[in-house]
């Protein structure tokens, strides 16, 4: 069996398996911690802030998403050193960031009161790439630089590393190298990055057009769970159905096959359900317009 | 009566042949790593720890306690890596010992790997210190050709080789971690602390990393030994440390002094602030580092009296201004040099530096808003708790110290 460890959280008890993260015992105590870059399926980077607990004997706050538990450890999550990182952090995102689509972040920002407006100034403004690929979009005005698509698309999941941070600071941003076409990428179009993306940075060219068009509407879309046609591996797909037609595939993050991952032909070949010369159709509409 | 500069870490600045190998054996060369290899490591870990010796690059862990770390760390090779990679605006310790007295560096690391099981030593050093870089790549060259490197360090059976990896010219790649990722070809950027270093280094193998000035005390510590060692300078602060001055101060240069000294001493030993003007303050640890007010001058250098004070020697950096100065316009620079060097991978260091420059510029400019005091507050406090590494911990520190210390400028009030 494996080692047991014992530390408390909020003056509570509690024991974890060896391994474990801070963040998994405070989340046993039923605590809700906000998470941004923290994905259960990929490798904690700690560096969105927004995680962060006090614990007794260090200088500064420690990131709970990546924190290994250890004996006697004694954490405080709730405390106004606590509070005011976690707010600073997301009005630091909200005033620098387009976070309408992050909807997580929307609801911690609003559990801690931000006030983005103080810290106006400047925005990340890079224009979406909209039109180097047929499949999805690149939306980085909304990119609050997780890295979770950086490690999807790298060692976590898809080993494609088509993508990684470059420059410094502020202009750090998601890059191709030599910020290339995705086309001249090494990019293998799985859209797994997408699937990660939890502020609508990234997002496939069917919701993005869609959205610009106003005719995106989730309300009334409904899912479909369905297995994929196309090869032998039985990944599940979850079709989102709008107007009888399926806009979006997705795969639930639980499925025991996919971890909500795909391929190129599970999460983009969806067309062909709605005659062949579909996608190009709408392709060369696009590129017109 | 005016303090004496002390004389044990450049002792051979300036006095040998930085090329010579007969030089640096014939004013004590290599008589430390003889002694290590006559007594052991375990000796020289227990005189590393009876000396007190603390880390010279600014956070100040004991020396004795991190060797004796890495020696027991399991997991092989084990590294030694030399830290030159000195960054920190107004500091130039390093580059001196490496310019001056090369064969300092070399030995030292010879007896590091020794006494802590490792074979080979990674020199980093700042991109831009090209004739540092020559110098040590010569020394090494030179101790190799003596038999002090190589495959049976002076006939020990023990090898030990020094390589060279020069840095990029980033100010973050001085940080530990991002120094392994920068050695390794990554990104630089720092990783997660724990692991530390001592088990989890550079290509993920036990590490001991040390800076120039901090390893270059252990030669001399062996020779007079650690008890000995430990009676000079003042407790927290043992030995003898440099400072590096610059700014308004009739001469600006390196300068030895025994821990414990004052900043008033130290100034007066370089001479106090020139053209008959009077000081207004003092940056003190380089960028990361905070002001220093004139009536904390007779405060003495150790970190168990500037810590209560909100004040930290960091690397040793001290630069003057005297009182022709616009200090919000210094403290400006220093955010802009946060900004620049920020690698931008936690938020609170990437967005929070840039919001400092921001708030800073309108300060300068004359645009302050009330509450802009406040706000800074607020943005230093959070980015000193939730950044990751040491650079966003103290990106905010010089600002913070001047919101204490300098009378706001106009259109700004002090919440």
């Amino acid at each position: 069996m494996l080692e047991q460890i014992s530390l408390t959280v909020d003056g509570r008890e509690v024991t974890v398996p060896a391994g474990s993260t801070v963040l998994t015992a405070i989340t046993r105590l039923g605590i809700e911690t906000p998470t941004l870059c923290y994905d259960p399926g990929l490798t904690p980077v700690n560096v969105c802030r927004v995680c962060v607990v006090e614990m007794k004997g260090s200088r500064v706050l420690v990131p709970s998403c990546s924190r290994q538990a250890e004996n006697g450890m004694e954490i405080f999550t709730d405390t106004p050193r606590v509070r005011h990182s976690r707010r600073l952090v997301l009005e630091l995102l909200q005033s620098s960031v387009d976070t309408e689509r992050s909807p997580s972040l929307l609801q911690f920002a609003a559990r801690y009161g931000t006030q983005p407006d103080r810290l106006a100034g400047a925005t990340v403004q890079q224009p979406a790439r909209d039109s180097d690929n047929l499949l999805y979009v690149r939306d980085y005005s909304r990119c609050i630089l997780c890295y979770k698509c950086v490690e999807a698309c790298g060692h976590d999941v898809q080993k494609t590393f088509a993508i990684a941070v470059a420059g410094r600071g502020f202009s750090a941003h998601i890059d191709t190298g030599f910020d290339v076409p995705l086309g001249d990428s090494p990019c293998v179009y799985c859209g797994n990055c997408v699937a990660v993306c939890p502020t609508g940075a990234l997002v496939g060219r069917n919701e993005f057009v869609m959205r610009k068009q106003g005719t995106w509407n989730e309300a009334q879309q409904k899912q479909v769970d369905t297995v994929c046609p196309y090869c032998g591996v039985g990944c599940q797909l979850r079709l989102h159905v709008q107007d009888n037609r399926i806009v979006k595939v997705s795969s639930p993050r639980d499925h025991p096959v996919t971890r909500g991952f795909l391929c190129v032909k599970g999460r983009f070949g969806y067309e062909f359900m709605h005659g062949g010369s579909e996608r190009k159709r709408r392709a060369r509409q696009e590129t017109l317009s | 009566m005016q303090l004496q500069t002390a004389n044990t870490l450049l002792r051979r600045c300036g006095v040998v042949d930085p090329a010579s190998v007969d030089d640096y054996e014939a004013h004590d060369g290599f008589k430390g790593l003889r002694r290590a290899i006559e007594m052991g490591p375990d000796w020289v870990i227990e005189q590393l720890k009876l000396s007190n010796l603390v880390g010279r690059g600014g956070a100040a862990f004991p020396t004795g306690r991190k060797w004796e770390a890495v020696r027991l760390a399991t997991g092989s090779p084990k590294y030694v890596v030399l830290n030159a990679d000195e960054s920190e605006p107004g500091t130039f310790s390093n580059r001196k010992l490496l310019e001056e007295d090369p064969f300092s560096s070399v030995e030292s690391l010879i007896i590091a790997g020794l006494a802590v099981g490792s074979a080979r030593a990674l020199a980093y050093i700042r991109g831009e210190y090209t004739l540092a870089t020559r110098r040590l790549a010569a020394a090494i060259e030179a101790a190799r050709a003596r038999g002090y490197l190589g495959a049976s360090v002076l006939d020990t059976g023990q090898p030990f080789e020094i390589e060279i990896r020069r840095g990029g010219g980033a100010y973050i790649c001085g940080e530990e971690t991002s120094l392994f990722n920068s050695i390794e070809g990554l990104r630089g950027e720092p990783r997660s602390k724990p692991p530390f270093p001592v088990n989890v280094g550079v290509y993920r193998k036990p590490t001991l990393i040390n800076n120039v000035e901090t390893l270059v005390n252990v030669p001399p510590i062996l020779l007079m030994g650690g008890e000995a060692y430990s009676r000079i300078g003042a407790p927290g602060l043992t030995g003898t440390k440099l400072f590096c001055l610059s700014g308004h101060i009739a001469r600006p240069g390196v300068y030895e002094v025994p821990g414990g000294t004052t900043l008033r001493q130290v100034i007066d030993l370089a001479g106090g602030v020139p053209n008959g003007r009077s000081l207004q303050s003092v940056l003190m640890g380089g960028a990361a580092g905070t002001f220093v007010p004139p009536e904390h001058l007779d405060t003495p250098l150790v970190p168990s009296a500037l810590g209560p004070l909100g004040l930290t020697m960091g690397s040793g950096s001290i630069i003057v201004f005297d009182d022709t100065v616009d200090m919000w316009e210094v403290t400006r620079l220093v955010a802009e040099f946060f900004a620049e060097e920020s690698c931008g991978q936690c938020v609170p260091c990437r967005v929070g530096t840039k919001r400092q420059v921001e708030i800073l510029h309108r300060f300068t400019m004359g645009h302050g808003k009330p509450g802009d005091a406040e706000l800074l507050r607020d943005l230093g406090v959070a980015m000193t708790d939730a950044s990751i590494c040491g650079l966003g911990q103290t990106a905010a520190s010089a600002v913070l110290s001047a919101l204490k210390v300098f009378p706001p400028p106009g259109g700004v009030h002090h919440a």
